[in-house]
């Protein structure tokens, strides 16, 4: 590290790091033919996690930061999950607990939602012959 | 900015200080980023989650290979710009400009592909609106799909074109041989943001093309 906090990286890190972010993306693309149930998202988000913190440590040089950008990061991750978190805690429970009687009629969905895990809110949605037969275009 | 390049602004104690401070903004901003996308993340993991079968029959309208060359090819213009930032550390402007160069073609070629594949689906009315034609049970649903799809690698590609457009001003910086070892703030700060914009296009590619390949 040279007086004006620059830490230059060798050469072969970048290289390094440039051939493990190709042969990531073929595991990725490979892993994807196989059949692993839930598993396949999983291994799909553990490999694009594993390929975004090296781009993250080495090509932002994150890894090699003072302490304040690695805080930063961190706090965004934290609010990402937050974000995330929230959000599922409400869509992926709706299917939990039974539905009242009654509410199962909704589920006939006039936009023709098949398999709609949980209720949508609708309005009627004219199809895309409608859409075509009518005299207003945008 | 109130320091002219090279120089030290009054209220910084030293060059290293300086440009942590510029490199700190960034992350600032690229946190703010990672807000804009994780809300299209979260919606998409809603929908995702509420119509399984829409977004697999959606994903196999996509094209596996097209999108890999994408990968890869972004993964190639990330290489060069860290490289361009190495060699602004090591002061070196030939080096600078021809990296950067190296990444607008990356980044040119990426943009290209896209296009290619958006034509195809104008082609095929896989675009949301009054002309989606798809000849499924589930076709609204798919419909949905294929709003996520336009609405992340839109937002996507909008972001690679400005970066394309920093690119060519710092490119006009470095002719003009502003950049040292001492100052190469813009470079760095250029360089973090086309690493992010390559960061979610690593979650795009498996979360849109290879659903269900199986």
């Amino acid at each position: 590290m040279s007086e004006n906090g620059t830490h230059v990286l060798p050469l072969k890190i970048y290289l390094l790091i440039f051939a493990v972010l190709l042969v990531m993306t073929g595991v990725t693309v490979q892993v994807a033919y196989l059949d692993l149930g839930f598993m396949n998202t999983v291994a799909a988000l553990g490999i694009a996690c594993f390929k975004a913190s090296l781009v993250v440590l080495y090509f932002m040089h994150l890894r090699y930061s003072s302490s304040l950008p690695k805080l930063f990061w961190m706090a965004g991750l934290l609010w990402l999950a937050i974000l995330i978190a929230f959000a599922m805690s409400d869509y992926l429970t709706r299917q939990w607990i039974e539905q009242p009687q009654g509410w199962a009629e909704n589920r006939t969905d006039p936009r023709g939602n098949v398999g709609a895990r949980h209720a949508v809110p609708s309005a009627p949605l004219r199809s895309a012959a409608q859409w075509r037969a009518s005299p207003v275009r945008w | 900015m109130s320091a002219r390049p090279g120089t030290v602004a009054h209220q910084f104690d030293d060059a290293r200080q300086q440009r942590e401070a510029a490199e700190l903004g960034m992350w600032t901003f690229l946190l703010t980023e990672l807000m804009l996308f994780g809300g299209f993340f979260a919606g998409y993991t809603a929908y995702r989650h509420a119509f399984p079968e829409a977004f697999i029959e959606g994903s196999s309208h996509l094209d596996v290979f097209m999108g890999g060359v994408n990968t890869a090819v972004l993964i190639m213009s990330s290489l060069t710009m860290a490289l361009a930032v190495r060699e602004a550390q090591l002061g070196r402007r030939k080096g600078i400009i021809i990296n950067l160069i190296l990444t607008m073609i990356f980044g040119g070629i990426f943009l290209g592909i896209k296009a290619v594949e958006y034509s195809h689906k104008i082609h095929e009315h896989l675009v949301p609106g009054p002309n989606f034609l798809l000849d499924s049970p589930i076709s609204n649903n798919v419909q949905l799909f294929f709003s996520f799809y336009f609405a992340m690698t839109g937002t996507h590609a909008f972001h690679m074109i400005i970066g394309i457009g920093l690119m060519i001003w710092l490119i006009f910086r470095a002719r003009s041989g502003v950049f040292s070892g001492e100052y190469y703030a813009p470079v760095e700060i250029v360089g973090l943001y086309w690493h992010f914009v390559d960061i979610v296009w690593i979650f795009l590619y498996p979360l849109l093309y290879l659903l269900g390949r199986h």
